[in-house]
């Protein structure tokens, strides 16, 4: 009876403070510091124009006069710029949050890129089965034998060669989503399917078709929210996966313009610089890129250990 | 006419090197109200024959030949557009195992009212009230909490009647029971069946009941089906083949209830094991285990065919049909 009562009263975020999840992360530190950590980060992002002290995509406000200043604390460095100026004597706290808005929001999206690919053909490779099921497993072989970055630079390169530098940058935020996004939906595809095909063999989707369901309904209503603790865990993992793409092609040159850094065109534009002794311009937008992809697959790990009970936890 | 009649249905499955039959032509009718008996060892064919019904056999299984006329309308014909709106409409399914049959991430709300909803063009609130209204017909208690609650909270009994409520959520002219409480504790055993007949009984719904519990066919039916190795080999009227089976395996079937022995002695088991689909003998499928097997029934599979009051697929009773014939005749 007392179920029941919490069903009827209780508002939806007392259901989500009594659920398991809510439970299991209360008494588990590195999942509470680490959703700290991620929640500061993502805030700072969201929030980076009210907080950055100037805006970093404007040329007009940097002096080259102020380029490669030290951070704050050391003793060169000036109290305007907490954590120096990079070569052309841009704020590097504010290209910082910028930047990682940007990397979050390239790494978010590519995410839902993969994801909407990945669960479509996964959820249609498995209950369909047979030969549609075939061909499209090929097809995700035939992608997963090529490594992300290898298709994600050649195309890159051509396209950047084909449109001219100008208008690659200008494009450069949908590209690299669009490519990784692409490039990594057979991990969707092969997880959501092998799912499908545990679930589809439950009576519960036997009763659906004898209830003269639709097969469209009973993959989206029925088989996948059956399917989602899985897509949850690869969705953490592949947030982080999809930071470091960005990340990567950025550092070649191949992502985000210096003039709308990301953390990895930041990191790639000091890289020039270390071994004249301004090593910040590269650590510390290195360090912020560790620990938000750190904290993101702690954050995917806790939730695989609470979301798969029959897991081994050695 | 009958609101259900099979013709001749043959289903196959095929296999990697081969193809098996798993239902060898079978032909069967059910008249409106009717409660209808299919009997048989696991594996003669009989949750086939259900799935078969609604057209519903998945690969790779499929009908080979054969009509199954569903109120005029040939089912295994149909598109599939056509098949969805029979299915759960007009005839609906129960299954084995309440514990699995209802979808574990939605409520029983949401169930019934999707299915409602799949159907008829009918509003959230309508489709509510109709839930809450056939959820009280299968004595749910408190039918308005349940619709908030999610299977995992309700006992298996509880699920049990639930899942006969979203058959019945429709008023279908049929019901198939697949062994609708092998998996439910010996007590809610009774009470679901006793609920199932009470409402074929007062909303003129046809049943067809899938199981191997001789007990209970003879409770809930008006006609049995016996099957074996996917051909029927005896039909009738219930109490007939209860009371006077003709075929040696019935007649094996009823000497096996517990009830058949006498404290202390060994139940009398048919000996052997039905044969696989793909290594099913010459002639009568049940030669091997039979004790009345002559060379004639290893030799021809015998005619489904009306002996006295039944019909019957076995050479031996026929000829001593026919011998106690003419000794009356004699006489």
């Amino acid at each position: 009876m007392s179920m029941m009562a919490d069903h009827q009263g209780n508002s939806l975020f007392a259901r989500i403070m009594n659920s398991n999840m809510a439970y299991s992360f209360k008494r588990n530190p590195v999942a509470i510091v680490s959703m700290a950590i991620f929640l500061i980060i993502t805030l700072a992002a969201v929030f980076a124009p009210l907080i950055a002290p100037t805006d970093p995509y404007d040329p007009s406000l940097y002096d080259i006069l102020d380029s490669e200043l030290p951070p704050a604390w050391t003793n060169q460095g000036d109290p305007k710029f907490l954590f120096g100026t990079d070569d052309q004597g841009r704020d590097l706290w504010s290209a910082i949050l910028y930047g990682t808005r940007t990397s979050l929001i390239i790494g978010i999206c590519a995410v839902f890129v993969q994801a909407f690919l990945g669960i479509s053909i996964g959820l249609i490779s498995g209950y369909v089965g047979g030969r549609i099921d075939n061909i499209l497993m090929r097809f995700a072989d035939i992608q997963l034998s090529f490594s992300t970055l290898m298709v994600a630079i050649i195309f890159l390169a051509v396209s950047q060669a084909l449109f001219g530098s100008e208008t690659f940058n200008k494009y450069a935020l949908f590209m690299l989503v669009g490519v990784i996004g692409i490039a990594e939906w057979p991990q969707y595809a092969r997880t959501v399917r092998a799912t499908v095909l545990a679930e589809k063999k439950k009576e519960y989707v036997d009763s659906a078709r004898v209830l003269g369901f639709s097969s469209i309904r009973i993959m989206v209503r029925h088989i996948l929210p059956n399917s989602l603790s899985p897509i949850f865990v690869i969705s953490t993992v592949q947030v982080a996966n999809a930071i470091i793409s960005e990340a990567s092609l950025s550092f070649l040159g191949l992502g985000m313009p210096v003039s709308q850094p990301s953390l990895g065109s930041l990191i790639s534009s000091g890289f020039d610089y270390i071994f004249s002794g301004s090593w910040w311009i590269t650590t510390i937008p290195g360090v912020v890129l560790v620990v938000l992809v750190l904290v993101i697959n702690l954050l995917g790990d806790w939730m695989r250990d609470v979301l798969n009970p029959k897991l081994y936890k050695g | 006419m009958p609101l259900l009649s099979v013709r001749d249905l043959v289903v196959k499955f095929a296999m990697r090197d081969e193809t098996v039959t798993a239902l060898k032509s079978i032909s069967f009718d059910v008249a409106r109200g009717d409660r209808l008996g299919i009997v048989g060892e696991s594996g003669a064919g009989k949750s086939v024959t259900g799935f078969a019904l609604l057209n519903l056999i998945s690969r790779p299984g499929f009908i080979d030949s054969g009509e199954i006329l569903f109120d005029g309308m040939n089912m295994a014909d149909m598109s599939d557009a056509e098949l969805r709106e029979v299915r759960g409409n007009k005839m609906a399914m129960i299954f084995q195992d309440p514990m699995v049959t209802l979808n574990p991430v939605l409520t029983i709300g949401q169930q019934m009212v999707e299915t409602l909803q799949a159907h008829r063009k009918l509003s959230r609130k309508e489709a509510e009230q109709i839930a809450v209204l056939k959820l009280r017909e299968v004595y749910i208690p408190a039918p308005e909490e349940r619709l908030a609650q999610y299977p995992h909270e309700l006992s298996g009994g509880m699920r049990q009647r639930i899942i006969i409520a979203i058959a019945l959520l429709l008023d279908p002219q049929l019901i198939i029971a697949d062994e609708p409480t092998t998996a439910l504790d010996v007590t809610i055993q009774a009470d679901i069946m006793e609920l199932l007949l009470e409402l074929c009984t007062t909303k003129k719904v046809s049943l067809i009941l899938i199981t191997h519990d001789l007990g209970v066919v003879s409770q809930m039916t008006e006609n049995t089906l016996v099957m074996y190795a996917g051909r029927i080999i005896e039909a009738g009227r219930t109490r007939e083949i209860i009371n006077d089976p003709q075929h040696p395996y019935t007649q094996g079937l009823i000497n096996a209830l517990p009830q058949q022995t006498l404290p202390g002695e060994r139940l009398k088991q048919i000996p052997g094991n039905m044969p696989s689909l793909s290594a099913a003998p010459k002639g009568c499928a049940f030669n091997a285990r039979c004790e009345f097997a002559q060379d004639r029934c290893r030799m021809e599979v015998p005619n489904f065919e009306q002996i006295g009051p039944v019909k019957v697929a076995c050479h031996e009773v026929r000829r001593l049909h026919h011998e106690t014939h003419k000794q009356e005749d004699l006489a």
